[in-house]
Protein backbone atom coordinates (compact mmCIF):
# COMPACT_ATOMS: atom_id res chain seq x y z
CA UNK A 1 0.00 0.00 0.00
CA UNK A 2 1.10 3.43 -0.88
CA UNK A 3 1.40 6.66 1.22
CA UNK A 4 -0.66 8.30 -1.43
CA UNK A 5 -3.93 5.28 -1.42
CA UNK A 6 -3.81 5.38 2.23
CA UNK A 7 -5.11 9.19 2.09
CA UNK A 8 -8.36 9.23 2.29
CA UNK A 9 -8.96 12.22 4.93
CA UNK A 10 -9.61 15.76 3.51
CA UNK A 11 -6.24 17.28 2.57
CA UNK A 12 -6.65 20.57 3.82
CA UNK A 13 -6.63 18.78 7.27
CA UNK A 14 -3.50 17.16 7.21
CA UNK A 15 -1.37 20.67 6.58
CA UNK A 16 -0.08 21.43 9.64
CA UNK A 17 0.09 25.01 10.51
CA UNK A 18 3.04 26.58 9.11
CA UNK A 19 5.94 28.08 11.26
CA UNK A 20 6.30 31.05 10.04
CA UNK A 21 4.02 34.09 8.78
CA UNK A 22 0.26 34.09 8.75
CA UNK A 23 -1.14 31.05 7.41
CA UNK A 24 -1.21 30.68 4.14
CA UNK A 25 -4.72 29.59 1.90
CA UNK A 26 -5.39 27.39 -1.06
CA UNK A 27 -7.00 29.09 -3.97
CA UNK A 28 -10.21 26.83 -2.63
CA UNK A 29 -9.81 28.51 0.51
CA UNK A 30 -9.75 32.10 -0.98
CA UNK A 31 -12.90 31.42 -2.86
CA UNK A 32 -11.45 31.02 -6.78
CA UNK A 33 -13.56 28.82 -8.63
CA UNK A 34 -10.00 27.71 -10.44
CA UNK A 35 -7.78 24.74 -8.89
CA UNK A 36 -4.28 24.58 -8.72
CA UNK A 37 -2.15 21.05 -8.90
CA UNK A 38 1.25 20.85 -8.14
CA UNK A 39 3.88 18.07 -8.60
CA UNK A 40 7.17 18.33 -7.06
CA UNK A 41 9.88 16.01 -6.45
CA UNK A 42 13.58 16.25 -7.69
CA UNK A 43 14.66 16.04 -11.31
CA UNK A 44 14.24 12.09 -12.36
CA UNK A 45 11.43 11.61 -10.10
CA UNK A 46 9.52 11.04 -12.87
CA UNK A 47 7.00 14.14 -12.38
CA UNK A 48 6.67 15.95 -15.61
CA UNK A 49 5.44 12.48 -16.59
CA UNK A 50 2.93 12.03 -14.51
CA UNK A 51 1.80 15.98 -14.53
CA UNK A 52 1.82 15.38 -18.54
CA UNK A 53 -0.02 12.38 -18.33
CA UNK A 54 -2.56 13.92 -16.07
CA UNK A 55 -3.10 17.11 -18.45
CA UNK A 56 -3.62 14.57 -21.28
CA UNK A 57 -6.80 12.99 -19.38
CA UNK A 58 -8.38 16.59 -18.52
CA UNK A 59 -7.65 17.69 -21.98
CA UNK A 60 -9.56 14.75 -23.14
CA UNK A 61 -12.56 15.17 -20.98
CA UNK A 62 -12.92 18.54 -22.22
CA UNK A 63 -11.88 20.33 -19.16
CA UNK A 64 -10.21 24.11 -18.98
CA UNK A 65 -6.81 23.37 -18.10
CA UNK A 66 -4.12 24.94 -18.69
CA UNK A 67 0.04 23.57 -17.81
CA UNK A 68 2.82 26.32 -16.26
CA UNK A 69 6.54 25.33 -16.07
CA UNK A 70 9.24 26.82 -13.50
CA UNK A 71 11.49 29.28 -15.07
CA UNK A 72 9.66 29.99 -18.28
CA UNK A 73 8.66 33.61 -18.32
CA UNK A 74 9.98 35.35 -21.36
CA UNK A 75 11.50 38.02 -19.90
CA UNK A 76 12.98 37.06 -16.89
CA UNK A 77 14.35 34.20 -19.03
CA UNK A 78 17.03 35.98 -20.62
CA UNK A 79 18.62 37.69 -17.40
CA UNK A 80 17.99 34.22 -15.98
CA UNK A 81 19.94 32.30 -18.52
CA UNK A 82 22.98 35.01 -18.67
CA UNK A 83 23.27 35.15 -15.10
CA UNK A 84 23.67 30.98 -15.01
CA UNK A 85 26.10 31.18 -17.69
CA UNK A 86 28.20 33.97 -16.62
CA UNK A 87 28.15 32.76 -13.42
CA UNK A 88 26.87 35.84 -11.79
CA UNK A 89 24.24 34.63 -9.74
CA UNK A 90 24.70 34.73 -5.59
CA UNK A 91 22.34 32.06 -3.27
CA UNK A 92 20.61 35.74 -3.06
CA UNK A 93 20.42 36.86 -6.24
CA UNK A 94 19.88 33.23 -7.73
CA UNK A 95 16.19 33.33 -5.63
CA UNK A 96 15.29 36.53 -6.02
CA UNK A 97 15.55 36.07 -9.97
CA UNK A 98 13.49 32.75 -9.78
CA UNK A 99 11.25 34.73 -7.58
CA UNK A 100 11.00 37.49 -10.25
CA UNK A 101 9.72 35.19 -12.50
CA UNK A 102 7.39 33.10 -10.66
CA UNK A 103 5.71 36.00 -10.20
CA UNK A 104 5.42 37.07 -13.49
CA UNK A 105 3.93 33.96 -14.39
CA UNK A 106 1.95 34.04 -11.09
CA UNK A 107 0.26 37.52 -11.75
CA UNK A 108 0.13 37.21 -16.04
CA UNK A 109 -0.99 33.78 -15.73
CA UNK A 110 -1.92 31.68 -13.08
CA UNK A 111 -4.11 34.44 -11.14
CA UNK A 112 -6.36 35.41 -14.04
CA UNK A 113 -6.75 31.31 -15.15
CA UNK A 114 -8.03 30.58 -11.48
CA UNK A 115 -10.02 33.43 -11.54
CA UNK A 116 -11.48 32.21 -14.89
CA UNK A 117 -12.33 28.57 -13.33
CA UNK A 118 -9.08 26.49 -14.84
CA UNK A 119 -7.40 23.52 -13.62
CA UNK A 120 -3.66 24.97 -13.36
CA UNK A 121 -1.13 22.18 -13.42
CA UNK A 122 2.01 23.36 -12.15
CA UNK A 123 5.23 21.37 -13.18
CA UNK A 124 7.38 22.87 -9.77
CA UNK A 125 5.84 25.02 -7.46
CA UNK A 126 7.10 27.40 -4.47
CA UNK A 127 8.52 24.27 -2.47
CA UNK A 128 11.08 24.17 -5.14
CA UNK A 129 12.22 27.65 -4.32
CA UNK A 130 11.74 27.00 -0.39
CA UNK A 131 14.36 23.61 -0.93
CA UNK A 132 16.55 25.26 -3.21
CA UNK A 133 17.03 28.32 -1.51
CA UNK A 134 17.44 27.22 1.95
CA UNK A 135 20.05 24.36 0.65
CA UNK A 136 22.19 27.15 -1.01
CA UNK A 137 22.42 28.96 1.95
CA UNK A 138 18.94 31.78 2.08
CA UNK A 139 17.58 32.44 5.48
CA UNK A 140 14.61 29.60 5.50
CA UNK A 141 11.83 32.75 6.89
CA UNK A 142 13.44 34.77 4.09
CA UNK A 143 12.55 32.62 1.62
CA UNK A 144 9.18 32.13 2.45
CA UNK A 145 8.79 35.70 3.07
CA UNK A 146 9.68 36.27 -0.71
CA UNK A 147 7.11 33.85 -1.97
CA UNK A 148 3.95 34.65 0.96
CA UNK A 149 2.18 36.80 -2.36
CA UNK A 150 1.87 33.01 -3.62
CA UNK A 151 -1.49 30.89 -2.40
CA UNK A 152 -0.84 27.29 -1.72
CA UNK A 153 -1.63 24.90 -4.35
CA UNK A 154 -5.25 22.93 -3.84
CA UNK A 155 -2.83 19.38 -4.45
CA UNK A 156 0.43 18.74 -4.39
CA UNK A 157 2.20 15.45 -5.44
CA UNK A 158 5.34 14.93 -3.89
CA UNK A 159 7.20 12.00 -6.07
CA UNK A 160 9.19 10.67 -3.96
CA UNK A 161 12.04 8.02 -5.45
CA UNK A 162 14.76 6.96 -4.24
CA UNK A 163 17.72 8.96 -4.78
CA UNK A 164 19.92 6.24 -6.64
CA UNK A 165 16.54 5.82 -9.12
CA UNK A 166 16.61 9.97 -9.58
CA UNK A 167 20.48 10.25 -10.13
CA UNK A 168 20.27 7.52 -12.51
CA UNK A 169 17.22 8.81 -14.86
CA UNK A 170 19.48 12.02 -14.55
CA UNK A 171 22.73 10.39 -15.48
CA UNK A 172 21.62 8.25 -18.03
CA UNK A 173 19.56 10.82 -20.21
CA UNK A 174 22.18 13.73 -19.98
CA UNK A 175 25.18 13.44 -19.02
CA UNK A 176 26.51 16.44 -18.96
CA UNK A 177 25.13 18.44 -15.70
CA UNK A 178 24.96 22.06 -15.87
CA UNK A 179 26.65 24.36 -13.19
CA UNK A 180 23.49 25.14 -10.97
CA UNK A 181 21.88 22.02 -11.82
CA UNK A 182 24.59 20.20 -10.35
CA UNK A 183 24.75 22.49 -7.56
CA UNK A 184 28.48 23.37 -7.93
CA UNK A 185 27.96 27.10 -7.06
CA UNK A 186 28.10 25.03 -3.02
CA UNK A 187 31.65 24.03 -3.65
CA UNK A 188 30.13 20.51 -2.60
CA UNK A 189 32.92 18.70 -4.60
CA UNK A 190 34.97 19.41 -7.16
CA UNK A 191 33.65 16.87 -9.49
CA UNK A 192 29.99 17.71 -10.96
CA UNK A 193 28.27 14.18 -10.64
CA UNK A 194 29.38 13.91 -6.63
CA UNK A 195 27.93 17.35 -6.52
CA UNK A 196 24.97 16.51 -7.83
CA UNK A 197 24.68 13.85 -5.80
CA UNK A 198 25.19 15.68 -2.48
CA UNK A 199 23.00 19.11 -3.64
CA UNK A 200 20.21 16.50 -5.00
CA UNK A 201 20.45 14.51 -1.37
CA UNK A 202 19.58 17.50 0.46
CA UNK A 203 16.68 19.11 -1.76
CA UNK A 204 15.47 15.79 -0.87
CA UNK A 205 15.91 16.31 2.68
CA UNK A 206 13.95 19.91 2.80
CA UNK A 207 10.90 18.14 0.73
CA UNK A 208 10.60 15.50 3.19
CA UNK A 209 10.78 17.87 5.64
CA UNK A 210 8.01 20.02 4.11
CA UNK A 211 5.78 16.94 3.05
CA UNK A 212 4.00 17.36 6.56
CA UNK A 213 3.90 21.03 7.23
CA UNK A 214 2.59 21.23 3.71
CA UNK A 215 0.16 18.16 3.64
CA UNK A 216 1.75 17.01 0.30
CA UNK A 217 0.11 13.52 -1.12
CA UNK A 218 3.41 11.42 -0.88
CA UNK A 219 4.11 9.28 -4.42
CA UNK A 220 6.08 6.21 -4.55
CA UNK A 221 7.92 7.08 -7.39
CA UNK A 222 9.52 3.66 -7.61
CA UNK A 223 6.28 2.43 -8.96
CA UNK A 224 5.42 1.76 -12.37
CA UNK A 225 4.12 4.92 -14.24
CA UNK A 226 0.90 3.66 -15.22
CA UNK A 227 0.26 2.67 -11.33
CA UNK A 228 1.18 6.21 -10.36
CA UNK A 229 -0.83 7.56 -12.95
CA UNK A 230 -4.26 5.58 -11.84
CA UNK A 231 -3.74 7.10 -8.02
CA UNK A 232 -3.41 10.50 -9.23
CA UNK A 233 -6.08 10.47 -11.54
CA UNK A 234 -7.87 8.86 -8.47
CA UNK A 235 -7.38 11.60 -6.11
CA UNK A 236 -7.61 14.43 -8.79
CA UNK A 237 -11.18 13.18 -9.80
CA UNK A 238 -12.00 12.93 -5.21
CA UNK A 239 -10.63 16.07 -4.43
CA UNK A 240 -11.79 18.19 -7.44
CA UNK A 241 -15.68 18.45 -8.67
CA UNK A 242 -14.03 18.04 -12.40
CA UNK A 243 -17.53 18.63 -14.17
CA UNK A 244 -17.41 22.39 -12.74
CA UNK A 245 -14.42 22.91 -15.26
CA UNK A 246 -16.16 21.85 -18.79
CA UNK A 247 -15.26 24.42 -21.47
CA UNK A 248 -18.27 26.53 -21.77
CA UNK A 249 -20.34 25.19 -25.08
CA UNK A 250 -21.21 27.60 -27.66
CA UNK A 251 -25.20 28.10 -27.51
CA UNK B 1 64.26 67.03 14.26
CA UNK B 2 62.11 69.56 16.87
CA UNK B 3 58.57 68.26 17.26
CA UNK B 4 55.74 70.79 18.15
CA UNK B 5 54.86 70.14 21.70
CA UNK B 6 51.12 69.71 21.71
CA UNK B 7 48.56 69.03 18.94
CA UNK B 8 47.48 72.84 19.69
CA UNK B 9 50.47 74.23 19.34
CA UNK B 10 51.06 72.95 15.15
CA UNK B 11 50.74 75.26 12.52
CA UNK B 12 47.32 74.14 10.81
CA UNK B 13 48.20 71.44 8.56
CA UNK B 14 48.05 72.52 4.35
CA UNK B 15 43.94 72.35 3.19
CA UNK B 16 43.88 68.49 2.61
CA UNK B 17 47.35 67.30 4.25
CA UNK B 18 45.70 65.66 6.51
CA UNK B 19 43.24 63.49 6.20
CA UNK B 20 40.29 62.32 8.47
CA UNK B 21 40.71 58.32 9.35
CA UNK B 22 37.02 57.47 9.53
CA UNK B 23 36.01 56.07 12.75
CA UNK B 24 34.51 52.62 12.37
CA UNK B 25 30.63 52.29 13.49
CA UNK B 26 28.96 48.72 13.86
CA UNK B 27 26.86 47.81 11.12
CA UNK B 28 23.70 45.86 10.92
CA UNK B 29 21.13 44.46 8.42
CA UNK B 30 17.75 45.42 8.38
CA UNK B 31 16.91 41.57 8.45
CA UNK B 32 18.35 38.58 7.93
CA UNK B 33 21.09 39.94 5.62
CA UNK B 34 23.17 37.95 3.18
CA UNK B 35 24.41 34.48 3.82
CA UNK B 36 28.08 34.34 4.94
CA UNK B 37 28.94 37.90 5.24
CA UNK B 38 30.26 39.19 8.55
CA UNK B 39 29.02 42.92 9.03
CA UNK B 40 31.87 43.48 11.40
CA UNK B 41 34.06 43.76 8.29
CA UNK B 42 32.34 46.28 6.58
CA UNK B 43 34.99 49.61 7.70
CA UNK B 44 33.86 52.08 4.55
CA UNK B 45 30.79 54.51 5.32
CA UNK B 46 27.27 53.44 3.48
CA UNK B 47 25.80 57.08 2.76
CA UNK B 48 22.42 57.14 0.46
CA UNK B 49 20.83 60.00 -1.06
CA UNK B 50 16.61 59.96 -1.63
CA UNK B 51 14.36 61.87 -3.73
CA UNK B 52 12.28 62.71 -6.59
CA UNK B 53 13.89 63.51 -10.13
CA UNK B 54 14.04 66.97 -9.24
CA UNK B 55 14.96 67.03 -5.84
CA UNK B 56 18.96 67.87 -6.80
CA UNK B 57 20.01 64.27 -6.22
CA UNK B 58 22.69 64.15 -9.03
CA UNK B 59 23.96 68.24 -8.60
CA UNK B 60 24.56 66.83 -4.53
CA UNK B 61 26.11 63.62 -5.31
CA UNK B 62 28.41 64.97 -7.59
CA UNK B 63 29.83 68.07 -5.33
CA UNK B 64 29.72 64.81 -2.38
CA UNK B 65 31.83 62.78 -4.73
CA UNK B 66 34.27 65.99 -5.39
CA UNK B 67 34.58 66.91 -1.64
CA UNK B 68 34.95 63.32 -0.06
CA UNK B 69 37.77 62.83 -2.96
CA UNK B 70 39.09 65.74 -1.74
CA UNK B 71 39.39 65.28 1.39
CA UNK B 72 41.15 61.79 0.71
CA UNK B 73 38.45 59.66 1.14
CA UNK B 74 38.12 56.75 -1.98
CA UNK B 75 34.55 56.98 -3.08
CA UNK B 76 32.57 54.84 -4.84
CA UNK B 77 28.68 55.07 -6.46
CA UNK B 78 25.93 52.91 -6.75
CA UNK B 79 22.36 53.65 -8.05
CA UNK B 80 18.86 52.02 -8.94
CA UNK B 81 18.93 49.86 -12.18
CA UNK B 82 22.76 49.38 -12.22
CA UNK B 83 23.66 45.55 -12.24
CA UNK B 84 25.50 43.38 -14.45
CA UNK B 85 22.65 40.79 -14.07
CA UNK B 86 19.37 42.42 -14.99
CA UNK B 87 19.23 46.95 -15.87
CA UNK B 88 18.81 45.94 -19.73
CA UNK B 89 16.00 43.31 -19.03
CA UNK B 90 14.93 45.69 -16.39
CA UNK B 91 14.57 48.53 -18.44
CA UNK B 92 12.94 46.20 -21.44
CA UNK B 93 10.67 45.66 -18.62
CA UNK B 94 9.95 49.25 -18.14
CA UNK B 95 9.69 50.00 -21.81
CA UNK B 96 7.16 47.64 -22.60
CA UNK B 97 5.26 48.39 -18.99
CA UNK B 98 4.31 44.83 -18.73
CA UNK B 99 5.08 43.71 -15.58
CA UNK B 100 3.04 43.59 -12.41
CA UNK B 101 3.77 45.30 -9.25
CA UNK B 102 5.06 42.11 -7.15
CA UNK B 103 7.15 41.05 -10.42
CA UNK B 104 8.95 44.43 -10.91
CA UNK B 105 9.35 44.76 -7.07
CA UNK B 106 11.37 41.27 -7.63
CA UNK B 107 13.52 42.45 -10.34
CA UNK B 108 13.90 45.58 -8.95
CA UNK B 109 15.13 43.90 -5.93
CA UNK B 110 17.59 41.38 -7.95
CA UNK B 111 19.13 44.11 -9.45
CA UNK B 112 19.83 46.05 -6.02
CA UNK B 113 21.04 41.92 -4.51
CA UNK B 114 23.31 42.21 -7.46
CA UNK B 115 24.50 45.58 -6.76
CA UNK B 116 24.54 45.05 -3.07
CA UNK B 117 27.07 41.59 -3.02
CA UNK B 118 29.15 42.54 -5.92
CA UNK B 119 29.99 46.40 -5.29
CA UNK B 120 28.33 47.87 -2.21
CA UNK B 121 29.66 45.16 0.21
CA UNK B 122 33.25 44.65 -1.62
CA UNK B 123 33.67 48.61 -1.39
CA UNK B 124 32.98 48.75 2.58
CA UNK B 125 34.87 46.11 3.55
CA UNK B 126 37.63 47.69 1.46
CA UNK B 127 36.52 51.08 3.29
CA UNK B 128 35.60 52.87 0.89
CA UNK B 129 32.65 55.37 1.16
CA UNK B 130 30.06 54.27 -0.66
CA UNK B 131 26.73 56.72 -1.99
CA UNK B 132 24.39 55.60 -3.23
CA UNK B 133 21.50 57.37 -6.05
CA UNK B 134 18.80 55.87 -4.27
CA UNK B 135 18.40 53.01 -2.30
CA UNK B 136 15.50 50.31 -1.01
CA UNK B 137 13.21 53.64 0.06
CA UNK B 138 12.53 54.29 -3.42
CA UNK B 139 12.24 50.75 -3.77
CA UNK B 140 9.60 50.29 -0.97
CA UNK B 141 7.76 53.49 -1.60
CA UNK B 142 7.08 52.55 -5.23
CA UNK B 143 6.15 49.17 -4.35
CA UNK B 144 3.65 50.34 -1.18
CA UNK B 145 1.93 53.27 -3.19
CA UNK B 146 1.55 50.42 -5.87
CA UNK B 147 -0.17 48.50 -2.79
CA UNK B 148 2.53 46.03 -2.32
CA UNK B 149 2.04 44.57 1.27
CA UNK B 150 4.38 46.27 3.68
CA UNK B 151 5.33 42.96 5.63
CA UNK B 152 6.40 41.34 2.63
CA UNK B 153 8.10 44.08 1.03
CA UNK B 154 10.18 45.01 4.45
CA UNK B 155 11.05 41.08 4.93
CA UNK B 156 12.35 41.40 1.01
CA UNK B 157 14.83 44.39 1.52
CA UNK B 158 15.87 42.42 5.06
CA UNK B 159 19.04 41.65 2.74
CA UNK B 160 19.94 45.12 2.93
CA UNK B 161 22.66 46.76 4.96
CA UNK B 162 21.47 49.66 6.93
CA UNK B 163 23.16 52.64 5.78
CA UNK B 164 25.64 54.53 7.89
CA UNK B 165 23.15 58.31 6.67
CA UNK B 166 20.30 58.56 4.62
CA UNK B 167 19.62 61.99 3.46
CA UNK B 168 15.57 62.20 1.44
CA UNK B 169 15.31 65.81 -0.28
CA UNK B 170 12.33 67.02 0.37
CA UNK B 171 11.16 69.11 -2.72
CA UNK B 172 7.19 69.86 -2.36
CA UNK B 173 5.51 68.75 -5.75
CA UNK B 174 4.36 71.63 -7.28
CA UNK B 175 7.79 73.12 -7.21
CA UNK B 176 8.96 69.93 -8.33
CA UNK B 177 7.26 69.93 -11.44
CA UNK B 178 9.16 73.54 -12.52
CA UNK B 179 12.15 72.06 -11.94
CA UNK B 180 11.45 68.62 -14.08
CA UNK B 181 10.27 71.45 -16.73
CA UNK B 182 13.13 73.72 -16.55
CA UNK B 183 15.40 70.55 -17.01
CA UNK B 184 13.22 68.31 -19.56
CA UNK B 185 10.02 69.98 -21.28
CA UNK B 186 8.52 66.93 -20.53
CA UNK B 187 7.31 64.61 -18.12
CA UNK B 188 8.27 61.15 -17.63
CA UNK B 189 5.97 58.80 -17.36
CA UNK B 190 7.31 56.37 -14.51
CA UNK B 191 7.97 59.70 -12.22
CA UNK B 192 4.67 60.77 -13.33
CA UNK B 193 2.96 57.41 -11.90
CA UNK B 194 1.15 57.42 -15.33
CA UNK B 195 0.55 53.57 -14.76
CA UNK B 196 -1.12 53.85 -11.03
CA UNK B 197 -4.40 55.88 -13.35
CA UNK B 198 -4.68 58.53 -10.53
CA UNK B 199 -5.47 60.54 -13.28
CA UNK B 200 -5.78 60.86 -17.35
CA UNK B 201 -4.07 64.50 -17.26
CA UNK B 202 -0.28 63.85 -16.58
CA UNK B 203 0.47 67.35 -15.22
CA UNK B 204 -2.18 66.36 -12.45
CA UNK B 205 -1.11 62.62 -12.12
CA UNK B 206 2.30 64.04 -11.55
CA UNK B 207 1.76 66.05 -8.47
CA UNK B 208 -0.95 63.52 -6.96
CA UNK B 209 1.86 60.97 -7.54
CA UNK B 210 5.05 62.46 -6.47
CA UNK B 211 2.70 63.89 -3.09
CA UNK B 212 1.65 60.20 -2.30
CA UNK B 213 5.41 59.84 -2.89
CA UNK B 214 6.48 61.90 -0.38
CA UNK B 215 3.93 61.25 2.42
CA UNK B 216 5.10 57.63 2.24
CA UNK B 217 8.45 58.72 2.49
CA UNK B 218 7.29 60.34 5.54
CA UNK B 219 5.86 57.46 6.93
CA UNK B 220 8.60 55.51 6.20
CA UNK B 221 11.00 57.93 7.80
CA UNK B 222 9.14 57.00 11.04
CA UNK B 223 10.86 53.63 10.75
CA UNK B 224 14.04 54.39 9.19
CA UNK B 225 14.58 57.59 10.85
CA UNK B 226 16.41 58.81 7.95
CA UNK B 227 17.39 62.62 7.56
CA UNK B 228 14.44 64.86 6.02
CA UNK B 229 16.65 67.33 4.11
CA UNK B 230 14.90 70.37 2.60
CA UNK B 231 15.79 70.74 -0.81
CA UNK B 232 13.90 73.74 -1.78
CA UNK B 233 16.97 75.90 -0.80
CA UNK B 234 19.97 76.64 -2.69
CA UNK B 235 22.54 73.53 -4.08
CA UNK B 236 25.12 75.26 -1.75
CA UNK B 237 22.98 75.29 1.21
CA UNK B 238 22.34 71.79 1.02
CA UNK B 239 25.80 70.79 -0.19
CA UNK B 240 26.87 72.82 3.27
CA UNK B 241 24.48 71.03 5.32
CA UNK B 242 25.04 67.27 3.82
CA UNK B 243 28.86 68.30 4.07
CA UNK B 244 28.11 68.96 8.20
CA UNK B 245 26.36 65.70 8.77
CA UNK B 246 28.90 63.33 6.42
CA UNK B 247 31.19 64.47 8.58
CA UNK B 248 29.54 64.21 11.89
CA UNK B 249 29.20 60.16 10.44
CA UNK B 250 32.51 60.30 9.23
CA UNK B 251 34.07 60.91 13.34
CA UNK B 252 31.48 58.27 14.42
CA UNK B 253 28.68 60.36 15.72
CA UNK B 254 25.30 59.71 14.96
Amino acid sequence: MTDASRKRIPLSHCRASPRFHAVKQTFAELGYPGRLIAVEGLDGSGKSTQIYLLKRWLEMQGLKVFFSEWNSSALVKSATSKGKKQNLLTPTTFSLIHATDFADRYERQLVPLLKAGYLVLCDRYIFTAYARDVVRGCPPEWVRGVYNFAALPDLTFFFKAGLEVSLSRILDNRPTLKHHEAGMDLNLSPDPYESFRIFQGRIFEQYLAMSTEFGFVVMDANQRIEEQQGIVRRLVDSHVHLDQFRLAKAA
Amino acid sequence: MPRSKSRKNRPKAHDGASVLIPKVTPKRFYGQGIPGIDSDSLTGKLIVVEGADGSGRSTQIARLVQWLEATGHHTIQVGLKRSTLVSEELEQAQQGNILSRTTLSLFYATDFADQLENTILPALRAGSMVIADRYIYTLMVRGLVRGVDETWIRNLYGIALAPDAVFYLEVRPDLLVQRVFAKNQSLDYWESGMDLGLSRDMFDSFLRYQALMRDTFRRLQQTYGFDIIDAERTPDEINQELQRRIEAVLCGQD
